[in-house]
């Protein structure tokens, strides 16, 4: 018994003392709490993987490692257990959660110094994590789905933390409710596969699928496998389910970082990737993930380029990464997808704590055009920023550089077509982040003008004349993370996790895609260079010239004006005027009322019998003695 | 040996417990003297005596008389105890009426 | 036959007459009735306690009420609901007895003068102690606080 359930648990009884008795632990507390549960939760996971082998050679982990505790639902032949398994796969996810959140947690330390809640903040984080590891560690669809929602909830708890804004609200609800939407289709996938498999054991129904033919045209297969990507576009931020994203940066830039860049959003991929079989047997199913994928990397990144808001840039960017991750899972490259989630949470975690340093640095301003010239003042944000803006623009040797190019290898083999979009758009991927760092680290420092109304989400309420570099405990973790972004391509994921997937096609290694696709990064980069350092006027030019596309980029092609018109507002005037008013004011209420004034009328008919009259009394007890006698000699007794 | 009186088939017997069973409910419910209702509880009481009595005769058992001795003790017991709650009423209320003494009422 | 008609009238009468002390008396004269069919029953300890202690303890006892509270006459009472439905509940009432009576008993046999010997005031005795001893004391205590209740609530207030 390694004990596996630690890992979820070290957190959540982490969350129970912060959230219970933070009000009166001193900060010094509640940081050791929160940031020390994380810690021994990834040490646990390292002594697991350690004792089943996974850091020696050999060949560890071929099979899962399953750990049952209770018998959860038992009904008929169904039977849900709570158990936690790991596998290759899960070891990889489980690595990057404990070990990114906990970076991420002392990050967190520092940067919320000056909030007030602060206790709620860590509690909240914690109640994450645990989510997030019973969503990892699940053995069966049912305990992903409860760590599945678990995150959702934390996600609209931490994206509304600063309750008091109510975009901040705004933005919670819009994230949790678009997530439902999303969870909707889950549930469903997870009742056809009850239907057909009769069970939510991992092990069971991919068994059962291996067994069965490849799927051809539409039928229950493919059913199932698009209902589960329903869920993974709400989660993973997905055509036509994204628009939670941009808006949930309302939140603290950690929990965007975490939640929004590292983790939770990469729980779609994950279960996707968890469900491969399902997938793989279903080929029209997994074409629509690819082309989705496709869109939602390619259109994302569209938007990305025009964005004032740093936090919003980098969002963008989550949503068009995570395009990239599903376009490799399209492909079959589901190996390649899953190292594209670990070197895409180094480095985009490396991009908004960045972010948080910078806004920090800027005493709470948001917006790039406010920003410049930072390079002289915070070195060390500068040069992580750095690396992770050359990782993510895929620029050898650094990681994002080996999984961008392994998922469009994959791609290229699929349908040709699919790997020149992807190209355009990892191009797009460097201009847009180095349109962002030029802006903020380069240039005039445009923010000396207009010094005074340092106005942000995140103000932090102290005024510095000069912005000022992160205090350690923000830095560390910045400094780590680049060395990942810059290294963690070598660790070989997708050779690891080959085995895992034996029916996915094979992953070629052609070198002539590479070299395309590291080209437009590095063409995007100089574009960027150039529009941003050498001729600022260009950009505003190019804007004013081309201003309806601008303007179409630039209001995010209005989706989400698109969205309140056709579903929001009528849903909520129908729910206004006809829920409100006539189903619960007039339905249920009379329902209710009705009673009362039944039970009313009753007593008042049966009061009288309390006449008082002695009289009465009596001929009621003659009549009762009737009515006994009647009923003895109706029901056979007497002789 | 004096002439013995006539038969009588048993149910007559039964036949005449009700009636004055009867007669006693009547008694309780048309009355508004409070002593008469008493006295027509007592009329009901000596019926169901009486039906007592003609069971155990035809049982040819002995208990029918011990209930009826147990019944005729309860009743002189209860007779006592109900005049001198009706002596404690009249006292507060003067009267003797049944319809008046509804203070139980709403 | 006899008994059971003057039974019968003094029934009637005592619930016909409008003064308690004629009810009384009409009562005085059921028992009295009652005690001979007792006796025809071949109950004789019955028939004695019944004169004995109903005819002659308890209705004294109604008499010496109705003589110290005075009570007068009824008058004619106001009718509440209870006047219109008793008489057909009450004939309701008869009929289904008697109609159980009818069906259920087997057509009985006669009454004979002597055949029942267990009445006798030995076998009362008997059965009395034997078999009934605990009701025989609990009745005991009962009589006791009859006894107690009555003079509580009669009793005039010490001043």
């Amino acid at each position: 018994m390694l004990s596996l359930w630690l890992i979820p648990l070290l957190p959540l009884a982490g969350f129970a003392v912060n959230g219970l008795l933070g009000r009166r632990l001193p900060k010094s507390a509640i940081n050791a709490v929160a940031a020390g549960s994380v810690l021994l939760s990834f040490l646990w996971v390292l002594k697991t993987l350690s004792a089943l082998g996974v850091f020696g050679g050999g060949n560890p982990l071929e099979q899962a490692y399953v750990e049952h505790y209770f018998t959860w639902i038992q009904s008929g032949t169904l039977n849900i257990g709570v158990d936690f398994a790991i596998d290759r796969l899960t070891a990889v996810m489980l690595m990057i959660v404990t070990g990114v959140g906990f970076l991420i947690h002392v990050y967190a330390i520092g940067y919320m110094a000056h909030e007030s809640g602060y206790y709620r903040f860590f509690a909240y984080l914690n109640l994450f994590m645990f989510f997030m590891l019973t969503l990892v560690l699940g053995a069966n669809f049912l305990l992903l789905f409860v760590g599945w929602e678990g995150v959702g909830l934390c996600s609209y708890l931490l994206i509304g933390f600063y309750f008091s804004e109510k975009f901040a609200t705004d933005a919670g609800n819009k994230a949790f409710i678009v997530n439902r939407i999303g969870d909707f289709g889950f549930s469903l996938a997870v009742f056809l596969i009850v239907i057909h498999f009769g069970s939510l054991d991992f092990a069971t129904v991919f068994g059962k699928v291996q067994s069965m033919p490849v799927e051809s045209s539409a039928g229950w297969m493919t059913a199932i496998a698009l209902l589960l990507f329903v869920g993974a576009t709400g989660k993973s931020a997905q055509i036509p389910l994204y628009v939670w994203l941009p808006d949930a940066m309302a939140g603290p830039t950690p929990v965007s970082a975490l939640i929004h860049a590292a983790t939770m959003v990469t729980a779609g991929v994950y279960m996707v990737t968890r469900s491969s079989s399902i997938f793989l047997h279903a080929h029209d199913a997994l074409e629509v993930v690819a082309i989705i994928g496709l869109a939602t990397a390619f259109f994302a990144a569209t938007m990305g380029l025009a964005q004032t808001d740093i936090k919003k840039v980098y969002a963008y960017s989550t949503v068009s990464q995570l395009g990239y991750m599903f376009l490799g899972l399209g492909t079959g490259a589901f190996s390649a997808g899953i190292f594209h989630v670990m070197t895409h949470a180094f480095f985009k975690a490396l991009l908004f704590l960045g972010a948080g340093s910078v806004i920090h640095a800027m005493s709470g301003e948001q917006d790039l055009r406010k920003m410049g010239g930072l390079r002289k003042y915070t070195p060390i944000t500068f040069w992580t920023l750095l690396c992770a803006s050359v990782a993510i623009a895929g620029v050898p040797p650094f990681s994002g550089y080996h999984s961008k190019d392994a998922i469009l290898a994959s791609a290229y083999t699929y349908a040709p077509w699919m790997y020149w979009v992807g190209v355009f758009t990892a191009g797009m991927t460097a201009f847009y982040v180095f349109r962002a760092f030029f802006l903020a680290f380069f240039g005039e420092p445009r923010w000396k003008a207009d010094a005074h109304d340092a106005h942000g989400h995140d103000a932090h309420g102290h005024g510095h004349g000069e912005p000022h570099e992160s205090p350690p405990s923000m830095w560390i973790p910045l400094a780590v993370l680049a060395v990942l972004s810059l290294v963690g391509g070598y660790i070989n994921i997708p050779k690891w996790l080959e085995p895992m997937f034996k029916s996915a096609p094979e992953e070629p290694g052609i070198p002539w895609t590479a070299m395309v696709s590291v080209a437009a990064g590095l063409i995007g980069i100089a574009l960027a260079a150039w529009f941003y350092l050498i001729a600022p006027a260009i950009p505003e030019g190019l804007a004013r010239t081309f201003s309806t596309p601008y303007r179409w980029i630039y209001n995010k092609y209005f989706v989400d004006e698109f969205y309140d018109s056709l579903v929001v507002n009528p849903m909520v005037d129908g729910s206004r005027s006809l829920l409100w008013r006539v189903v619960d004011a007039r339905g249920i209420d009379g329902i209710v009322n009705g009673a009362g004034r039944t039970a009313r009328s009753v007593g008042g008919v049966l009061k009288r019998m309390q006449s008082g009259s002695i009289r009465s009394y009596a001929a009621w007890v003659v009549l009762g003695s009737i009515v006994v006698i009647v009923a003895i000699t109706m029901a056979g007794g007497g002789r | 040996m004096p002439q013995l009186p006539p038969s009588v088939p048993l149910s007559w017997y039964l036949a005449l417990s009700l009636i004055l069973f009867v007669l006693g409910i009547a008694g309780f419910l048309f009355r508004r003297n409070i002593i008469t209702v008493f006295m027509s509880i007592e009329l009901m009481l000596n019926a169901v005596n009486l039906s007592f009595i003609t069971f155990s005769y035809k049982l040819k058992q002995v208990d029918g008389h011990i209930f009826s001795f147990f019944v005729m003790v309860v009743a002189a017991a209860e007779a006592a105890v109900g005049l001198a709650i009706i002596l404690t009423v009249f006292k507060n209320r003067q009267t003797l009426e049944i319809d008046e003494l509804s203070s139980l009422k709403n | 036959m006899i008994f059971a008609a003057i039974a019968v009238v003094c029934g009637v009468n005592l619930v016909v007459q409008t003064h308690p002390i004629s009810s009384a008396l009409s009562l005085v004269g059921v028992m009295g009735a009652l005690a001979a069919l007792y006796l025809l029953l071949g109950g004789e300890f019955i028939a004695a306690a019944q004169l004995v202690v109903y005819a002659g303890a308890i209705m004294v006892l109604f008499v010496f009420v109705i003589m110290l509270l005075n009570a007068g006459t009824e008058h004619k009472g106001h009718r509440t609901w209870a006047k219109y439905a008793g008489v057909p509940l009450l004939l309701v009432f008869l009929g289904l007895i008697a109609s159980l009576i009818a069906n259920r008993l087997p057509a009985s046999e006669n009454v004979v003068f002597g055949q029942f010997t267990k009445g006798s005031p030995l076998e009362i005795g008997r059965a009395l102690f034997t078999t009934y001893l605990l009701p025989f004391e609990v009745t005991s205590v009962l009589i006791l606080i009859a006894i107690l209740g009555a003079i509580v609530l009669a009793r005039k207030e010490i001043d």
